[in-house]
């Protein structure tokens, strides 16, 4: 244990460099945060993932990001346990008819100035679930998405540059 | 009971086998033969290995554990009822419950009615019927089993978790911090990939068939291809056979590596999670320069594997392998020499050998109680007949027994990647990816059974002439592991349930379908 300790000391950080916010996702965000939302959020960003009924592969990846290698705390950014302490909900799936009670509860437990990001293919479009009796679709049926990240599932690096875009539009000025 | 008829015997009497089932024999059985099967699954000797429904039709698979024999049986259900095998096989009573809700079957003398993937929230009741119904109006809430007692207390938990996890509801019962009884309520997740299978080209399904449970996407892309090759009887190139073990395998790796790390997390050791989420992204990230995605979804198709190893891909591999050989064992001894880590995960989250046997669970739930029991090796595929593996088997059934039986299970997947790379099959001259056309025209039934990280999934499948589903029945293990996480957490304080959770790390979405 103690090795393993002095090795990770002595060895360097294993964090790599952050990508650059995604430009697009920027662009989707303008205009949609009001100068006071920016004044309350500073650069610091809570976030409650709520999975609406997908395959657990954007989970998996949403996971990555808090290990040492995307480390996304450094960035401010962390999963709260809570929807009372998020700024942000993160949402997956293709919202399950079973699940869309619990995830507009949990939207209206989230305090305001609040925004939704739809995370995945399948919370973006429905993907390939979308007309099916168990789906509604795509989340932004149910509420208003703020920023799409799209894939199946998106990539830690991708993920990382939509929220990345969250804050720093959010901080802007 | 045990041992009294071997099971073909028995079907080979009571039933006829249908044409063009393969590669095991399915048997039609009348009503009759119906209830002598129930008899004959008193004993211990035959495992239920899935049960599923048809619009007028319900059909079920065993495995004599002693021979390995495998087989199908099926009835007829003309008025929508079938005698109830949860009596014998308790592990059949969520999975009747799920055939009620979708297709509207009834099980005669059901030890639980209540519904189970339907919430009563689709705005139709069983919609793979024949004859869909409207929902009901003003639905009651779902009655939870009564617990009665001096003390006692309810927690409710989910469907929204603390973590970053799935959806399901959990319903303990506590006395002080004493979980009594814990029941589960699952569903929330239900797609309905059953029913958008139904009809569709036999690629498109394949894709559905990835997003069953996306940590098993290579697993569950293996048995439906698998069951499809067998029901059209085509033979895939031999390089496919080998890459698909070699996605499976790495799959298995980066699976127990997050799921060990994040049990130790559980356990307060974040120190374990830090180190084994790194070496997972390492496993990750040689995925994807390999085969092009993280994950490796879509990546086996029916008909072989839809990208090939590139050049360069073997090299990264044993380098891969190098590092983890490297890497890996430290953190086994760290695990093993922290008292506080071993206080928490040894005698928690207790299984019997008995339950694991009788619900029929596979993967490192099964084998840490003592149930010596892999797909790969019984009934076996290739190219793992021409592997040397050994299975971890354990008997003390803890949350330490299964943490132990991954950490076996990684090391056994390091080698099997080892072997596979070094005799790796050349591929066919003139082609892009090993994979050969699936030709429309034939139909047919088919099987598979295929051993991903938490244990065996059966999928069943039937193909109509023009190359389309008919119908598919895709078994994720989690079917018979959740109903034992219930068993596992009673008598260990409400602390200890994340641990419990995690050592089995059950599939929602593979579950609910």
């Amino acid at each position: 244990m103690l090795k393993h300790i002095l090795t990770s000391l002595t060895g360097g950080p294993v964090t790599e460099t952050a990508p650059a916010p995604a430009d697009p996702a920027l662009a989707e965000l303008a205009g949609k945060l009001d100068k006071a939302a920016k004044a309350r959020l500073g650069r610091s960003l809570s976030i409650r993932e709520v999975d609406a009924g997908s395959c657990n592969g954007c989970e998996l990846e949403i996971h990555a990001l808090n290990n040492p290698i995307y480390d996304l705390e450094r960035f401010g950014i962390r999963f709260v346990a809570s929807p009372r302490h998020a700024d942000v909900l993160l949402v997956t799936g293709p919202v399950a008819r079973n699940m869309r009670e619990a995830l507009v509860r949990s939207w209206d437990a989230t305090p305001g100035p609040k925004w939704l990001v739809a995370c995945g293919d399948c919370a973006v479009s429905g993907g390939l679930f979308a007309g099916g009796y168990a789906c509604v679709g795509p989340v932004e049926e149910v509420l208003p998405v703020d920023l799409r990240i799209p894939g199946c599932p998106p990539r830690p690096a991708d993920l990382l540059a939509g929220l990345l875009a969250l804050l720093e539009t959010s901080a802007a000025k | 009971m045990y041992g009294e008829e071997p099971l073909f015997g028995l079907l080979n009497r009571i039933g006829t086998p249908v044409e063009g089932h393969r590669p095991w024999p399915r048997y039609r059985l009348g009503r009759d033969g119906w209830l002598r099967l129930i008899e004959g699954l008193a004993g211990n000797g035959w495992s239920l290995l899935g049960l599923w429904g048809e619009p007028k039709a319900v059909h079920a698979a065993f495995r004599e554990d002693f021979s390995g024999d495998i087989a199908a049986v099926s009835l007829d259900c003309p008025q929508g009822r079938f005698p109830s095998l949860s009596a014998v096989r308790p592990a059949a009573n969520r999975l009747e419950r799920a055939a009620h809700d979708l297709y509207g079957l009834v099980a005669e003398r059901t030890t639980d009615p209540r519904p189970w993937l339907d919430h009563d929230a689709w705005g139709v009741r069983r919609p793979l019927s024949e004859q869909p119904a409207a929902p009901v109006p003003n639905p009651g809430p779902y009655t939870f089993l009564p617990v009665e007692g001096d003390g006692l207390h309810q927690i409710p938990v989910g469907p929204v978790h603390a973590g970053i996890i799935e959806p399901g509801h959990f319903r303990f019962t506590a006395n002080g911090e004493t979980v009594v009884r814990l029941e589960e309520r699952l569903g929330y997740v239900h797609r309905g990939v059953e029913g958008l299978m139904q009809g569709r080209p036999v690629a498109e399904a394949a894709k559905l068939a990835a997003r069953i449970s996306g940590d098993a996407t290579v697993a569950h892309s293996l048995a439906f291809a698998r069951a499809v090759e067998a029901a059209l009887g085509v033979e895939v190139p031999a390089r496919a056979v080998w890459l698909r073990a070699l996605m499976a395998e790495l799959e298995r790796i980066a699976n127990h590596l997050g799921d060990i790390g994040a049990i130790c997390n559980d356990a307060a050791f974040a120190f374990m999670l830090a180190q084994t989420s790194q070496l997972r992204e390492r496993v990750l990230r040689t995925a994807d320069a390999c085969f092009g995605h993280r994950l490796m979804m879509d990546r086996v198709i029916p008909g072989g594997v839809a990208t090939d190893l590139p050049e360069r891909g073997a090299g990264l591999l044993l380098e891969l392998v190098a590092e983890l050989r490297k890497r890996f064992p430290p953190l086994v001894a760290i695990y093993d020499g922290k008292a506080s880590l071993q206080d928490r995960t040894v005698a928690t989250g207790f299984v019997s050998a008995e339950l694991v046997t009788r619900f029929g669970a596979g993967g490192h739930v099964g084998r840490a109680s003592g149930r010596d029991q892999d797909a790969r090796r019984s009934p076996g595929y290739a190219p793992y007949d021409e592997l040397s593996f050994e299975v971890p088997v354990l008997t003390e059934g803890d949350v330490n027994a299964r943490v132990w039986v991954r950490i076996r299970e990684v090391e056994q997947s390091l080698s099997l990647i080892e072997q596979i790379v070094a005799r790796l099959p050349a591929i066919s001259r003139g082609l892009d990816h090993p994979s050969v056309p699936l030709e429309a025209g034939r139909g047919g039934e088919g099987m598979a059974l295929v051993e991903s990280f938490r244990g065996e999934i059966l999928t069943w499948v039937r193909l109509e002439g023009e190359g389309t589903v008919a119908r598919c029945h895709p078994r994720d293990p989690s079917w018979f592991q959740w109903p034992l996480l219930e068993a596992a957490i009673g008598g260990n304080i409400v602390a200890d349930f994340p641990l419990c959770n995690k050592s089995f790390n059950c599939s929602y979405a593979g579950h609910d379908l």
